[in-house]
């Protein structure tokens, strides 16, 4: 059941990156729609695919790479869709749901078996901590991509060639202000991650924060979208700089998500 | 003061009130702190010592790489953003300020120009009659308005939210909350760390800088369990604390579980599960034996570094034991026991005998059939230990930034002028964050202003 679920929502974000993508290139809106109908319907599969797992392994499945993976393409999905709601912005899905569909993929390619939680994970906070970071991480991700929209954008505008990818692209002021409303929220959830996390670690292992990899590259990746966001209260930290500045952060905190886990000891790892 | 010291004051406050200072700190520290992530942070271990040049190493050191994050530099880091975030808020407070406490009550037409969104709709009527209209529909839409009058005509000024412009302020004074708890924590806490064998007790634990800490009470370890899953790994370590006061149990603090995740604290000091090991003495293990040729099965007990003797004649000693074989024995699972067996006048014989496995020694074909009923084997806790009087400051300056920051993204201070004059009704507005959302709202407003 629970592998059936998967691979139920791997086939259907395949299909709407087939069709978002083939959006970008025959801006038709029955395409649009076809696309905006299959990324709905794959992210309640998804939806269920989660509480079916939550169900079968007893705790926030987030465990192991198999589960992280898919938890972030699960709050990818979902809050593109509240974005896209919100701020009629249709074509983000172009870029976000290729990213999901890699992330399933990746996912897949980890043992799927559910692990048993070590002592330290059994807490209430697993579930905060986590879902607000996911949450953090997913807001961030759409500013990364409203980021490189921003860039090819300019760059058609620069070069003058104006084809049907630059009339479906939206204005730069628009993506600029995407950018921003991301950060908007993802700082907050970073921040509410980040206090979580330290109330959970006072509880587990007595200190609040010890320098641990994960803690430092999340506070790292912190201080770069806080020096970003103060940044464009200077107006110089707009557009291109503030969307190259949305794709560095997002590089650290992709670092911060998996790099760290994979490559440095400590008590964020995933065996 | 001569005006060359006051230029130098100056230029001193204005480098501390600069954003570019902020930008500068908050990249440098995210850069700098990448440091202690790759180098090992504490007393380098001689294996890591070995990767390393002696040059490599001296330069380390002077830079205080392996304990970076307390490096006179880093911290240096550190008071620049607070003294910077200080003087940034001292600077540019008392006009958001102005703003909440002293508000554009009248919108003339110089301000209406600096206005993004205004609108003006013409109404017949006079202005002392419309006036009530405008105070009604602002109240009902908006928010409750005040009125000013000039020159006969009525000005309104309504507001919602006015407070979220100091959202941002609240988040800095969090994070200078948050340092001072650190601060308090660091001078006067400590950490450190208390191993006790089950039934023993210890009023005195040695912190991490290696000083001998008298608790002024002691604690008991009245048992320690620990629990496995099918794979093996760990499920549960669990000590039963009691805390005695002169010899004393205290009074709710007896038998009180603790695992990973359920700290106990006691006066101010709190004591986590952290890790466990056998005290390699006076465990005690439970055998059945039974001959081969029938008969009914007899327990026997055997105490560690003990020999016991058998039925029969002989004796068994246990050479060791674990609560799980599988990371020894692949093949198996759960408790298991290599023993020794020396029958009268033979020679000793070690082998292994399982509890899960009740028929497995059958098949060795020895007279005696045994079987591992398991251990009392004697532990010990080890136990974090932890005293940090400043963490309450830290949780309040958390606090503080969450109310700051949902203050700061997730409200904006909305206004809205009404000026009433002969003829026509004139709406501005201006919002402190989100325009575009503010526009559709104001649009609407206009829209309903029509109908006055």
């Amino acid at each position: 059941m629970n592998a059936l679920l998967f691979n139920v929502t791997l086939g259907i974000y395949f299909l709407a990156t087939v069709t978002y993508l083939a959006y970008l290139v025959k801006p038709r809106d029955s395409l649009g729609r076809t696309s905006h109908w299959l990324i709905s319907i794959g992210f309640l599969v998804h939806c269920a695919f989660t509480v079916d797992r939550y169900v079968e392994a007893g705790h926030t499945p987030i465990t192991n790479l198999h589960e992280a993976l898919s938890f972030f393409g699960l709050a990818l999905v979902g809050t593109f869709i509240a974005f896209e709601r919100r701020y009629k912005v249709f074509i983000i899905g172009s870029f976000v749901t290729p990213l999901a569909f890699v992330l399933m993929v990746v996912s897949s390619l980890f043992p799927s078996a559910i692990t048993p939680l070590n002592p330290t994970l059994m807490s209430k906070w697993l579930a905060v901590h986590t879902t607000l970071a996911f949450l953090g991480y997913a807001s961030f991700a759409l500013a990364f991509g409203a980021g490189i929209m921003y860039l090819i954008q300019e760059h058609f505008l620069k070069s003058r060639k104006l084809g049907a990818m630059y009339q479906k692209l939206p204005s730069l002021e628009m993506l600029d202000e995407i950018n921003y409303r991301c950060l908007t929220f993802g700082f907050p959830l970073l921040t509410f991650a980040i206090i979580s996390g330290a109330i959970w670690a006072e509880t587990a292992w007595g200190t609040y924060w010890s320098w641990d990899p994960k803690e430092t590259w999340s506070l790292i990746t912190w201080f770069v979208y806080a020096a970003l966001l103060h940044g464009r209260l200077t107006t110089g930290w707009r557009g291109k700089r503030a969307a190259i500045l949305a794709i560095i952060g997002f590089c650290i905190l992709l670092f911060t998500f998996l790099g760290v886990n994979l490559l440095m000891p400590g008590l964020h790892s995933y065996k | 003061m001569t005006t060359d010291n006051r230029g130098v004051v100056q230029s001193v406050w204005d480098f501390f009130c600069s954003l570019k200072l902020s930008i500068f700190l908050l990249i440098g520290l995210a850069v700098t702190s990448i440091i202690g992530t790759i180098i090992p942070q504490g007393p380098p271990a001689p294996e890591y010592l070995q990767t390393i040049s002696q040059a490599k190493f001296k330069i380390y050191a002077a830079l205080g790489f392996f304990d970076m994050y307390h490096s006179w530099w880093f911290l240096l880091l550190l008071y620049l953003l607070t003294i910077n975030l200080i003087a940034c808020s001292i600077k540019r407070l008392p006009r958001v300020w102005k703003i909440i406490s002293e508000p554009t009550l009248v919108m003339d037409e110089g301000f209406e120009k600096s206005l993004s969104l205004t609108h003006e709709v013409k109404v017949g009527g006079e202005p002392a009659a419309l006036k009530d209209r405008a105070a009604a529909f602002l109240r009902k839409e908006f928010a409750e308005p005040r009125l000013t009058e000039v020159d006969g005509e009525y000005h309104f000024f309504a507001e919602k939210n006015p407070y979220c412009r100091l959202g941002v302020y609240v988040v800095h004074l969090s994070i200078i909350i948050i340092f001072i708890g650190a601060i308090i924590g660091s001078l006067a806490g400590y950490k450190g760390y208390a191993a006790i064998p089950e039934g023993g007790s210890v009023s005195t634990i040695e912190s991490r800088s290696g000083k001998q800490i008298d608790l002024g009470f002691a604690v008991k370890c009245e048992k320690f369990s620990v629990s496995f899953y099918d794979t093996g790994a760990p499920k549960e370590f669990r000590s039963i604390l009691t805390v005695l006061e002169n010899g004393k149990p205290v009074p709710g603090y007896e038998n009180v579980k603790v695992i990973v995740n359920q700290p106990l604290t006691y006066k101010g000091i709190t004591f986590y599960q952290s890790s466990y090991g056998p005290t390699g003495e006076g465990g005690v293990f439970h055998f059945t034996v039974r001959e081969r040729k029938g008969g009914a099965p007899v327990p026997l007990t055997v105490r560690q570094g003990e020999r016991a003797s058998l039925p029969g004649g002989g004796t068994i000693q246990v050479l060791e034991a674990t609560q799980e074989v599988r990371s020894v024995l692949p093949q198996f699972s759960g408790p298991a026991a290599r023993i020794e067996v020396t029958p009268p006048g033979g020679s000793p014989q070690p082998f292994v005998v399982f509890r899960d496995y009740p028929k497995f020694d059958e098949e060795r074909g020895g007279n005696l059939i045994f079987t591992y009923e398991g251990a009392d084997e004697k532990y010990y806790t080890g136990l974090q230990v932890a005293k940090d009087p400043g963490v309450w400051v830290v949780w309040l300056g958390c606090a503080l930034m969450v109310v700051g920051i949902l203050l700061a993204f997730f409200l904006s201070h909305k206004r809205i002028w009404v000026r009433v004059a002969r003829g026509r009704v004139t709406m501005g507005g201006t919002a402190s964050k989100n325009q575009a959302g503010f526009q559709l709202a104001f649009d609407e407003l206009v829209d309903k202003l029509k109908s006055i």
